[in-house]
């Protein structure tokens, strides 16, 4: 408490601060990036080790033998799924009817904001099958849910027959303490969220969908599996799920374990483990694999069937079989094993999974950053705002002392709150329309442009996103009087604040999404004043605004995932990841969206502003 | 003057009932931060169904409010809106009369230390304005937290006093412990006060001193005993005593919440218990003696000091509480010149403020944070509270300081001196 009761201690620590502001300011950036940076370096980060009590110890023996017949069950569910041209309902009741299971289904339909044209869906209706293997050992509170999606086309039978081969096999052991539930969802995410919402009886979303006839317990966790080939390479875990949530980390843990144990390839992100962590090309793959799950986690959608489970307390993640051209094949009956001993490890649960971290970052499946490592690269970058802040709070503190009087002092406080609070207003409210218009507008503007709804909605967002940016020019209009210096001081401080606690809030609940956000917004805040060269400015802060940062973001995902595209295509990319960013948050309740046209955007709009104040 | 407080007044109202009337009303009356287990809106519900079904509410043990409230609401039920809404404004009327205070009483040697009238004027519209557009006191309303209620007798008692009125003073005080025990702690500024209308010297020889003692402690007593006997009437039994009283003082019920108790009462060993639950009450009433002592010279000040010990010590604190005391921060508008770490404080309020909700959704809907994330936020929400006050009491000793000696100090040899808290 000294530093805060000394006063000439305070006074040489202000006085620090405020001189070598700017380089500090680039000292804590390049240190919080660096620091970003050395998260992937292997002797800085944690091995993964098994927390859980109830999964290391106990040992589990995997017997699951009827790979190639699952493999047949495939084909056949292919053939009737190439029949009746969709989700072959009746058979899958009367399939899993037959090995056992109680089988229930549930219908669900979905009319979509607007049209999606990736996967070219408007109006969906569809129906999920699900049976229920009772637990004979225990009361039935607990549930483990296996899922697997029925794609379209001729993805992912493979599946659908593994999972009734475990299904058939599960119904024949002793030894289960939790239901198992095994999930075929239509149309992937849409058909997962009815059922859980069905499951849960809640309606987040307003999707119309069948009440659920039978329930199991609790559901304790999740895997959702996606399988399109006879045979596999190696199996790819994918743990991101809806706003950056994770699995916790013992999930993965336990996956790799069985990996391990059962001498299959696993990768993360699509990127094997290497061993050469002291090469530079070792870094560089570490760092790849790392930075795939920043994007991936900042996107804040979710990249597997899993995704959703996270939302209701569910451990959840997706396994993906990959068939590349390596020479080392696993058949259908090892991933079989696979799963059944993870099952039996989860069934061995004695409470949730939470003994692992649930805040975490994978540069290779064997090693994790915590948050407590990772945080500090956050808070690196945020400090700079709070730097600036300082600063301005004793510019603005040192002013009044020198015209002393408390008439004026008053007279020209009240302005000073006008002119902060009409930006503040305006660029909300700013915010606020290119959340509703997009949508609300869509069918206007496809009666007066030829576009179709899809495209219409995505240019009214960057018309309106665009026409924010007149918008210092407009709001001095309204001013009765002259910004004064003191006003684009307190502006500042305020924008300065309202960034610091939105990016600390975003940080706390997806690091990834709070940090890619820092990185840009952070300089633009920290460098910009009215008395810079406008037009250059301007410019850098076009470049380091939400929008651009996302256009950089679908370029370099696209770069690390070794799919580079031209321009022409990356625009078009951008386009459409607008569009399912849009989407993610009308059908699953995704935050990103909101959260950068409500808050993220009109924070930006408050710099912008200061850069034209007059 | 009138008519920018009437013009509060319209603003304050319509957003009142702009979120009375949206989705988020639900929402806001749910959250922990806003609504104690003593004040929640549900369980005085709760107790009127009770109540009205001819049990005693306090039977379950979902109601703790006092057995007059729940009166009150039993007539008052259909109209609990707009009863919520006047409280807001019975608040605002007694804070016109407040500037009246402070006003010359110290000789004019540093005039730059005086408020000039033309401030003076000002101070209750922003007293007004800072509690009724504070988004606490909004949310603590919306969510019709009975706070609100416990807030406006104290803000009566205060008016009384400043207003000389011996007898209502007591009264309200009287009402307002009898709402929720700390009060108690405000009797002595209140007296002081008194004393200080009726030039009484605070002297512990004089006869008049104890006299008046006497008399406002009757008063004061007096109408406790009523009120008790009151409820006993109503009810018909002292059931409300243990659940009331008993539910303050011994804290039975960790919901997690703004202050300092749960989480520490969650984590003890029970044989523990009595001592640690004295030790962390008697905080709320310690600090009442060196504060009565030092400020015996400014009631009014010792007021402000003391609510925010109790809003911060309390055993189930909301943001209604924290908006009553931050409702007194303009009048000590003459102290900001001294103030050391406001802006570290409102950075930490500011910043603690959003992180209540992210850390309570990450905790209970994600359940990737723990019970940890949230109290280190409660932690550092109180620090950041005491930090404010023990500030502002610096500032307003420092100012004391500089008023007997002069603003600009100088050493024995001429140069200028800084002054050291040690």
């Amino acid at each position: 408490m000294g530093l805060l009761s000394d006063p000439n201690r305070r006074q040489a620590l202000i006085k620090l601060l405020t001189r070598l502001n700017a380089p500090i300011c680039f000292v804590c950036y390049f240190a919080g990036v660096a620091w970003f940076m050395g998260l992937a370096f292997e002797p800085f980060t944690l091995r993964t080790y098994m927390s859980e009590n109830a999964m290391g110890s106990t040992m589990v023996e995997e017997r699951f033998p009827a790979g190639e017949r699952a493999l047949a069950t495939g084909r056949e569910f292919a053939a009737h799924k190439k029949k009746v041209g969709g989700m072959p309902v009746d058979w899958l009741v009367k399939t899993m009817q037959a090995r056992g299971l109680e089988v229930f289904t549930q219908s669900f339909s979905r009319t979509l904001p607007f049209p999606d044209e990736n996967t070219e869906r408007y109006v969906v209706k569809g129906t999920n099958v699900y049976g229920i293997l009772r637990a004979p050992r225990a009361p039935r509170t607990e549930a483990l849910v296996l899922s697997a999606p029925c794609t379209p086309g001729d993805n992912n039978n493979q599946a659908v027959g593994l999972l009734l081969g475990l299904a058939h096999y599960f119904r024949n052991q002793v030894y289960w303490a939790k239901d198992i539930i095994f999930l075929v969802n239509e149309h992937d995410l849409i058909g997962m969220q009815a059922w859980l919402e069905g499951y849960h009886h809640t309606n987040v979303t307003g999707m119309d969908w069948s009440p659920l006839q039978g329930r199991g317990g609790s559901i304790q966790a999740a895997l959702s599996l996606e399988l399109s080939s006879d045979v596999v390479t190696s199996l790819d875990i994918v743990l991101e799920g809806l706003n950056g949530q994770l699995p916790n980390l013992d999930l993965a843990n336990l996956f790799y374990a069985f990996c391990q144990k059962i001498g299959v390839l696993c990768t993360i992100q699509g990127k094997l483990q290497r061993n050469d962590w002291d090469s530079a090309s070792g870094y560089n793959h570490a760092v790849q694999t790392m930075m795939l799950m920043v994007m991936k986690q900042a996107s804040g959608r979710p990249w597997g069937d899993h995704g959703l489970f996270l939302r209701y307390h569910i451990e959840a993640a997706t396994v993906k079989g990959v068939n590349s051209f390596r020479h080392y094949k696993t058949d259908a009956t090892t991933i079989g094993r696979l799963l059944e001993g993870m099952y039996r490890k989860l069934n061995n649960l004695l409470e949730r999974l939470h003994q692992s971290y649930f805040f975490y970052l994978l540069p290779s499946l064997s090693h994790f950053v915590s948050i407590g490592y990772y945080m500090p690269a956050f808070g690196l970058l945020a400090v700079i705002l709070l730097l600036r802040a300082l600063d301005l709070w004793v510019q603005l503190s040192a002013q009044p002392s020198r015209t002393e009087d408390g008439v004026a002092g008053t007279e020209q406080s009240n302005p000073g709150v006008l002119s902060v609070l009409t930006p503040l207003v305006i660029s909300h409210l700013t915010g606020a329309a290119l959340y509703m218009l997009p949508v609300r507008f869509q069918e206007v503007a496809v009666e007066h442009f030829p576009v179709s709804e899809t495209e219409a909605v995505v240019l009214t967002a960057i018309a309106v996103y665009t026409a924010g940016l007149a918008l210092p020019h407009n709001t001095h209009r309204l001013l009765s009087g002259e910004g004064t210096e003191m006003g684009w001081r307190v502006l500042k401080l305020v924008a300065l604040l309202y960034l610091a606690v939105l990016l600390g809030c975003t940080a706390v609940i997806n690091f990834s999404l709070g940090f890619i956000l820092a990185l840009t917004l952070v300089p633009a805040a920290a460098y910009v004043t009215p008395h810079v060269p406008k037009a250059l400015s301007a410019f850098f802060l076009v470049a380091l605004s939400p929008a651009c940062t996302l256009l950089f973001s679908v370029f370099f995902f696209q770069e690390l995932q070794e799919m580079p595209v031209s321009f022409q295509d990356g625009w078009l990319l951008y386009l459409s990841v607008i569009a399912q960013g849009m989407l993610d948050h009308y059908l699953y309740g995704s935050l990103v969206f909101p959260l950068v046209a409500l808050l993220v955007y009109p924070c930006w709009l408050l710099f912008w502003n200061i850069l034209f104040w007059k | 003057m009138a008519a920018p407080l009437t013009l509060l007044m319209i603003v304050a109202v319509t957003v009142r009932a702009v979120l009375f009337r949206s989705s988020l009303a639900e929402l806001i009356s749910e959250r922990v931060e806003v609504v104690s287990p003593i004040t929640a809106w549900k369980r005085v519900i709760e107790g009127l169904a009770l109540l009205d079904l001819g049990v005693s509410p306090y039977s379950g043990d979902v109601f703790h409010e006092t057995p007059l409230i729940i009166y009150l609401f039993h007539f008052l039920v259909d109209y609990a809106e707009i009863t919520f809404m006047v409280n807001s404004v019975v608040f605002l009327q007694f804070r016109k009369q407040k500037f009246a205070l402070e006003a010359d009483r110290y000789p004019p040697d540093c005039l730059e230390l005086i408020r000039t009238p033309l401030e003076m004027h000002y101070v209750p519209l922003k007293v007004a304005m800072f509690y009724l557009l504070n988004p606490f006191t909004i949310l603590s309303c919306v969510a019709k937290s009975t706070c609100g209620l416990n807030n406006m007798v104290i803000s009566l008692f205060i008016l009384c006093t400043v207003k000389g009125n011996v007898l209502l003073s007591a009264i309200f005080l009287c009402l307002a412990t009898y709402q929720s025990v700390y009060p108690l702690t405000l009797c002595a500024p209140a007296m002081l006060y008194l004393m200080q209308r009726q030039y009484i010297p605070v002297n512990l020889r004089r006869v008049s001193f104890w006299w008046f003692v006497v008399q406002y402690l009757f008063m004061y007593l007096g109408s406790l005993f009523v009120l008790v006997c009151l409820s006993f009437f109503l009810l018909g039994s002292w059931d409300y005593m243990p659940s009331v009283y008993g539910f303050i003082l011994s804290v039975p019920d960790l919901t997690p919440n703004i202050g300092l108790f749960w989480y520490f009462f969650a984590e003890m060993f029970e044989h523990f218990r009595l001592f640690f639950l004295c030790v962390f009450q008697i905080n709320v009433f310690f600090y009442t003696i060196p504060l009565s002592i030092k400020l015996k010279e400014h009631p009014v000040f010792l007021i402000f000091m003391q609510l925010a010990v109790i809003s911060i010590f309390k055993s189930y604190p909301t943001v209604g509480d924290v908006a009553l005391y931050m409702a007194f921060l303009p009048l000590w508008s003459h102290l900001h010149r001294f103030l050391r770490n406001i802006f570290l404080v409102s950075c930490v309020l500011l910043a603690c403020s959003a992180l209540f909700p992210v850390l309570w959704h990450l905790w209970i809907y994600a359940g990737s944070a723990n019970s940890n994330f949230y109290y280190a936020i409660t932690l550092l929400f109180n620090v950041a509270q005491i930090l404010l006050v023990s500030d502002y009491f610096y500032a307003f000793l420092r100012r004391e300081h500089h008023l007997t000696y002069g603003l600009y100090l100088k050493k024995k040899d001429g140069s200028e001196a800084t002054l050291v808290l040690k």
